[in-house]
């Protein structure tokens, strides 16, 4: 796992949005990487930035700050065709299946439009190559000729995972894709995006609210709060050995389909909502809503360092 | 007993292999049952409930069937003088009778509704479609290029748009159908270009519009495909709707003499020619005005009957 | 008197005409609620759940004939035979209802207070000085911060827990008999949606509210509910209570539901058991049983002929699934439970 060749690089990235209140810093420093082949679930409550972070990922943000490193190029580098040529290595599938398709289209010409903006294949081969994504993803030669409002969401999402497989990208960027999914669907689509890393050797930057279904899916895990990652782990590490207090928050709030279970269990039920991301606090970010929360964390910013080998924390109290 | 009887029911009256799995390809998960729909088929299928709007589209098409063939049947051309038919009513010989100069009038308002009908379409779509293209970039690219267009919009509608239309004919030169349509053209763009901007102000934060930028579209390809589309939807409403008024404008600016020259007809010209002798010859005024306020009526009724076919909210 | 039964729905039969033909959302549907019960309707999106609910608290248009069969009794009242004006005595007062997404239900230009005083005057003559303080008890009762000054707020300027919290207050202000819950939690974050939960299992000592709730979160039903009705296309397939359903599920249906959720207490999976396919269109539902196409265990007889109801030994316990007919078992033999879910 040592020499793992890291796709994406984010060091420092800060995007932030003029409002009428002032800046709203929705990305604060951010330093992460993805490694070719793997999956990085990327895990926050809304408004924690986490959306914003992928789409700076896909060149729709430009940072304020620090860099976006692609196979070790900055991705606001890029000159003239090269800017098109990413689009190509880096994909994204989106949150909302009911918007993320154009209702005027039919399915072929939705997953064809990469192939034909870069002009990949024509007539006859183009029919094919969408049939084969059709494929992929479960549908069928028949389905190519309807509309996205005769499906239903499981299926409109998976239409968008073949539009973002027909470029043939190294990475996709998954922005909530199963949050508006029913449970059993989710889980469809899960092991669907499963199935196509193993099959492509694809990498994923997984970004959702979920912590229980991104485990299915992640080899590592970023917790995000406010702007800023709080801790980074290995998937199966976090949830047995977790250090950051939200975190912690986090993983007990879930709900766990098990009745016993959920009688005997004890949640740490947080006070408050999150605060603004125009107004953030001197200190540590969450130490408003932290019970253990010391002098220190109101006025000092904690930085993420390594606790043990590959977790990363940042807290004052570890 | 009778839990017995049902016992014995039950052991006979299954088949034999009515327990044996189901062949998988019988299962068929994916399949959809319905009928293939799409937008227009939707929409098409409302504006057919709309009885109103339905008759006005039968009518136009009358009319329309009327302008194209009404000319060649009549056995009289729109500008052969006939000194000893002057200013005769209706009849068998002439249906719509004859103006001052003897011209067969059914002849004459057919004619005239050809050059009426094709001023008002393409004076309508040709500002539409500038409107559209313009009201697109203005959204989509936003800024300063938004705010530059937006101001010289601005600008332009300050002025009463009759005024520079008639300056615009006069340097043009009259008389011609095409310098017509340029000037209209030119005065008509703006509101199209207001309208498609606010649309694409709220399209373009929609998901599938972010999704063609990630495929690596460019800003003319998302304008072309994926936003002058959607909302072409609402925007054939204020389209139908504009219609009428074009051709208004081509009536009014015929009236004043800016219109087409005599002795092509238009619906404006022969009202205006009509009008000097309403008094006594009414028909010959009665029969182009009627014509302009039926196809009005018309457009306008169906730009109504579109309205609600293409409300998402009175949509089943 | 715990078992006095409050409301019960028998044989409802909703469908919606549309230029394709009928859609027959719910087709045939028992389920009854108890008095201080909490029972979940389970289920896929557009398997009939909401519309079934919808139809009993009287908010899907009875104009157009939509209900098509059936009964809802609330104290010995068949309330679909109510006429819109006699149900509004009952909307918000007796029957109350939270939906998913509070924003869209809460006017935006009126203050949350207001909001929240109006069912209580409308349903009780009172001075709005009494109806202020009542809605201040509530506020309190749910635990919302600073009610004072957040009653003062309008909607938009209040985060997503707390207008869910505030439309919650809202149904709760004329202490209603039965407070139906249409996914209460799914447009909230997981912390905001534990707080939530917890308000929700509070209630019910509080106030004696029986709850209907509705939700696809299997999560959310073993935290909450007490009995569960498991619906799929447009009818129930099978009914028992909490333990039963989670330990000894009957019907393959529920057996993918619980396969598919991810299990915190459990080790990762390779692959988490996944349903297949998509549920069918109830413009023209299957003529056998609505999830075989679906089924890993179908067999010819689930495609041709709708599975009867076949009841067992735990309490109430029932399933509509050939797999359990005595018929099945003698020829093929007991098949329990699979999907990558191991318990017993």
């Amino acid at each position: 796992m040592e020499n793992r060749e890291a796709l994406l690089e984010l060091k420092d990235v800060k995007t932030y949005f003029q409002v009428q209140k002032g800046t709203l810093k929705a990305v604060n420093g951010v330093d992460l990487t993805i490694y070719r082949g793997e999956t990085v679930g990327l895990v926050g409550e809304s408004g924690c930035g986490k959306s914003t972070l992928g789409k700076t990922i896909m060149r729709l943000y430009k940072p304020n700050d620090g860099q976006v490193l692609y196979q070790g190029r900055d991705i606001w580098s890029y000159r003239g065709k090269e800017k098109k040529a990413y689009a190509k290595n880096v994909q994204m599938i989106f949150q909302d299946p009911y918007a993320c398709l154009d209702p005027l289209c039919v399915v072929s010409d939705i997953i064809a439009e990469g192939l034909k903006i870069h002009k990949m294949c024509s007539g006859a081969q183009l029919e094919q190559r969408v049939e084969e994504l059709l494929n992929m993803v479960g549908l069928g030669k028949e389905h190519a000729s309807r509309f996205p409002h005769e499906f239903s969401g499981g299926q409109r999402q998976r239409i968008g995972i073949a539009r973002a497989l027909s470029l043939e990208p190294q990475l996709i960027v998954c922005d909530e894709p199963i949050s508006a999914l029913d449970v059993s669907i989710q889980a469809q689509v899960v092991n669907l995006l499963k199935k196509l890393q193993r099959e492509m050797g694809l990498s994923y930057l997984f970004i959702t609210h979920d912590l229980s279904m991104v485990r299915q899916i992640s080899n590592r895990i970023a917790v995000m709060y406010l702007g800023s990652l709080v801790e980074i782990a290995d998937s199966e590490d976090i949830y047995l050995k977790n250090y950051h207090p939200y975190t912690k928050a986090l993983l007990s709030a879930i709900p766990i389909a098990n009745p016993e279970a959920e009688r005997s269990r004890k949640r740490i039920l947080l006070s408050g909502d999150v605060p603004s991301p125009v107004n953030l606090p001197k200190g540590c970010n969450f130490c408003q809503r932290c019970s253990k929360a010391t002098e220190r964390c109101r006025t000092e910013k904690p930085v993420l360092r390594e606790v043990e080998k590959g977790h990363m924390v940042a807290c004052h109290l570890v | 007993m009778s839990e017995e009887l049902a016992k014995k029911e039950w052991e006979n009256s299954f088949a034999e292999d009515a327990f044996e799995p189901l062949p998988e390809d019988e299962k068929n998960g994916e399949k959809i049952v319905r009928k293939n729909t799409s937008y227009w088929k939707d929409v098409w299928r409302n504006f057919k409930k709309n009885k109103a709007a339905m008759v006005s589209l039968v009518l136009m098409a009358v009319m329309v069937l009327f302008v194209l063939i009404g000319p060649e049947i009549s056995g009289y051309n729109y500008y052969s003088n006939d000194y000893s038919a002057v200013n005769q009513g209706p009849s068998t010989e002439h249906w719509f009778g004859t103006d001052n100069l003897g011209r067969d009038l059914w002849t004459r308002v057919w004619a005239g509704g050809r050059v009426s009908l094709l001023i008002a379409i393409l004076a309508t779509l040709i500002p539409e479609a500038i409107g559209m293209i313009v009201g697109g970039i203005s959204g989509y690219i936003g800024g300063k290029v938004d705010m530059i267009i937006m101001r010289i919009i601005d600008v332009l509608m300050g002025i009463p748009s009759l005024i520079y239309m008639i300056l615009l004919m006069v340097v043009l030169g009259s008389g011609n159908i095409w310098t017509l349509i340029i000037a209209m053209s030119i005065t008509g763009w703006m509101g199209s270009a207001r309208s498609t901007r606010g649309l694409v102000l709220q399209l373009k934060s929609r998901e599938f519009v972010t999704a063609s930028e990630t495929l690596g579209a460019s800003p003319a390809w998302i304008i072309t495909r994926r936003l002058i589309p959607n909302t072409l939807g609402i925007r054939v409403v204020g389209i139908t709707m504009s219609l009428p008024s074009a051709i208004f404008y081509e009536a009014f600016l015929s009236y004043i003499g800016l219109g087409v020259t005599p002795p092509t007809p238009s619906w404006g010209q022969l009202i205006k020619a009509a009008g000097e002798v309403f008094r006594y010859y009414p028909y010959q005024f009665i029969i182009p005005c009627l014509c302009v306020a039926v196809t009005m009526l018309c457009f306008n009724l169906i730009g109504d009957g579109l309205r609600d076919a293409l409300d998402p909210k009175l949509r089943s | 008197m715990e078992d006095k039964k409050i409301l019960e729905v028998k044989d409802l039969v909703v469908s919606f005409d549309t230029f394709q033909g009928a859609v027959q959302a719910v087709r045939g549907v028992s389920w009854y609620l108890k008095e201080k019960e909490t029972v979940a309707i389970v289920g896929e999106s557009g398997c009939g759940k909401t519309v079934s609910i919808q139809t009993v608290i009287g908010l899907n248009p009875r104009k157009n004939g939509s209900v098509k069969g059936g009964q809802a009794l609330f104290e010995g009242k068949n309330l679909l035979d109510l006429t819109e004006k006699e149900m509004r005595d009952y909307q918000g007062n007796e029957l109350s209802i939270i939906f998913q997404d509070p924003f869209t239900f809460l006017n935006p230009t009126m203050t949350v207070g207001q909001q929240i005083m109006e069912p209580y005057l409308q349903h009780n003559k009172v001075s709005k000085q009494e109806a202020r303080e009542k809605a201040l008890e509530i506020l309190k009762m749910i635990s919302l911060p600073n009610p004072e000054e957040n009653m003062k707020r309008y909607p938009h300027q209040l985060s997503g827990g707390m207008r869910q919290r505030i439309m919650i207050a809202m149904a709760l202000i004329c202490n209603p008999k039965i407070l139906f819950a249409d996914e209460p939690t799914t447009a909230l974050d997981v912390t905001i949606q534990a707080q939530i939960m917890e308000l929700m299992n509070s209630l019910k000592d509080k106030i004696n509210t029986s709850i209907v709730l509705i939700t696809h979160d299997m999560g959310v039903v073993a935290n909450m509910a007490e009995r569960i009705y498991v619906m799929y296309a447009g009818e129930i397939v099978e009914h028992g209570d909490v333990d039963t359903i989670f330990n000894h599920p009957r019907h393959p249906y529920t057996w993918g539901l619980l396969g598919s959720v991810p299990r915190l207490d459990k080790k990762i999976q390779e692959d988490l058991y996944s349903i297949p396919g998509t549920p069918p269109d109830l413009i023209s539902p299957p003529a056998g049983c609505a999830f075989a196409a679906r089924c890993k265990y179908a067999c010819k007889i689930c495609k041709t002929q709708k599975p009867p109801r076949i009841d067992f030994e735990e309490k109430e316990h029932y399933a509509n699934c050939w797999l359990n007919h005595p018929e099945y078992i003698r020829r093929n033999g007991v098949v329990r439970r699979e999907g990558g879910y191991d318990g017993e």
